[in-house]
């Protein structure tokens, strides 16, 4: 059946299947009948709205949550929302996750034997200015053991999620770290067929983000799906 | 720009970054409109529990609009022990389409959870609602799985369960 936009189909291979054997949680977890293909109407066509005064105070720093310092690498991590055409996704959500510099989740469900900072919850909120423009201070996050298999590593990553103009953007990602010999093994990241589409996972280390004397600047782009640009009507 | 950026499982640990608008009310109670509950689990393909998923809900306004600024229209709940989510809003209207039918109520559905690497899009529809006759989306659906999609009255909320892989798999969208 011939897809009917607006919102165009991510390139093959761009985008991982939902059942990917060497990531074990997928196997019972994974849609496996065919979807269905559906129109894009009214309510797919349009999405919730944010303001940031919804997201609360000084969430674009998670270094500044706890009574003291937090321990670890400080990073600026910093990109814009955009689609595939280049159009930003302007004044949308951007919510961040994280384990902290140890590699530990401040989560009770993460039992990975390595210290908490009491100073880093690793939760970020920020909005998107005009030109889709986002900022986060951060640290840069550890690898961790995760039992996927035998001597299982995360690579470090951020999680991402992004909504954009409407509900039929909406993704939730990871952002990993350049030169990271964790990469090449990892079948989260390994997920995506196409190895080019991957590679857009991976921040770019950015001098000219860096601030001197004070923290690594890392560059994540975020590339939303695209859409004709004249509707059609149906 | 090249592409996408692929998807990436939201992990088990998505509270962290989302739990600040994890809300199982998306309608102030002085907003009016009938008040729905609905209530279900996520199961797996072994029909275990995934107590690890986040659903988002997305819905018209109660006149059918998605621009409604008193009523944003978005919730986000995430799955308890068992699998077991709630939350109450509004009942929405049908959402007209000009020159063709209207669709019928449905709350637009998302699921992600750990072992997810992307989400899912599907719908809830209402229970013993004579719109689903002419609903556009619902008539895409082969009839034997339709019933994934409509909620059951239960003895006080609508329950709705969202099986993620199986015989009684949801029915998932491709949009």
């Amino acid at each position: 059946m011939a897809h009917d936009g607006p919102y165009r189909r991510s390139a093959p291979g761009s985008q991982p299947a939902y059942l990917h054997e060497p990531y074990g949680s997928t196997r019972k977890r994974a849609p496996l009948k065919p979807l269905v293909a559906a129109p894009q109407l009214a309510g797919e066509l349009a999405g919730p709205a944010f303001a940031a005064s919804d997201l609360g105070p000084a969430h674009d720093d998670l270094t500044a949550h706890g009574k003291g310092p937090v321990l670890g690498e400080r990073i600026i991590v910093s990109g814009r929302v955009l689609d595939e055409d280049g159009r930003p996704a302007a004044n949308t959500l951007v919510e961040v996750w994280q384990a902290n510099a140890a590699g530990r989740y401040a989560h009770r469900g993460d039992q990975h034997d390595a210290p908490l900072d009491p100073n880093f919850s690793g939760e970020g909120r920020v909005m998107t200015d005009a030109e889709g423009r986002y900022r986060f201070v951060t640290v840069k996050p550890g690898a961790y053991p995760w039992g996927n298999h035998p001597n299982a590593w995360r690579p470090a990553h951020i999680h991402f999620s992004v909504f954009g103009p409407s509900v039929l953007t909406r993704l939730v990602t990871q952002m990993y770290f350049p030169g990271d010999p964790l990469l090449e093994i990892d079948p989260i990241y390994n997920s995506t067929p196409d190895p080019s589409a991957r590679k857009r996972l991976i921040a770019a280390f950015d001098l000219g983000l860096t601030k001197p004397d004070w923290a690594l600047g890392y560059r994540f782009d975020i590339v939303l799906r695209g859409r004709d640009a004249t509707p059609r009507e149906r | 720009m090249q592409g996408t950026t692929p998807s990436q499982t939201v992990g088990p640990f998505f509270s962290i970054g989302c739990s600040w608008m994890d809300s199982g009310n998306l309608a102030s109670a002085a907003f009016p409109g009938e008040r729905i509950a609905i209530r279900g689990r996520m199961l797996d393909g072994d029909g275990k529990p995934v107590a690890d998923g986040l659903i988002e809900i997305w819905q018209a306004d109660p006149a059918g609009r998605f621009d409604n600024p008193a009523f944003r229209g978005f919730g986000r709940i995430s799955t308890q022990a068992e699998g077991r989510f709630a939350f109450t809003t509004v009942r929405p209207g049908r959402i007209a389409a000009p020159g063709g039918p209207s669709q019928a109520a449905h709350l637009l559905v998302t699921v992600f959870a750990r072992g997810m690497l992307k989400h899912a899009m599907t719908r809830l529809y209402f229970p013993d609602d004579p719109a689903h006759a002419e609903d556009p989306v619902l008539s895409r659906v082969e009839p034997a799985r339709r019933a994934t999609l409509i909620a059951r009255k239960g003895a006080d909320a609508l329950e709705w369960d969202i099986v993620l892989q199986g015989r009684d798999e949801t029915v998932f969208f491709d949009l």
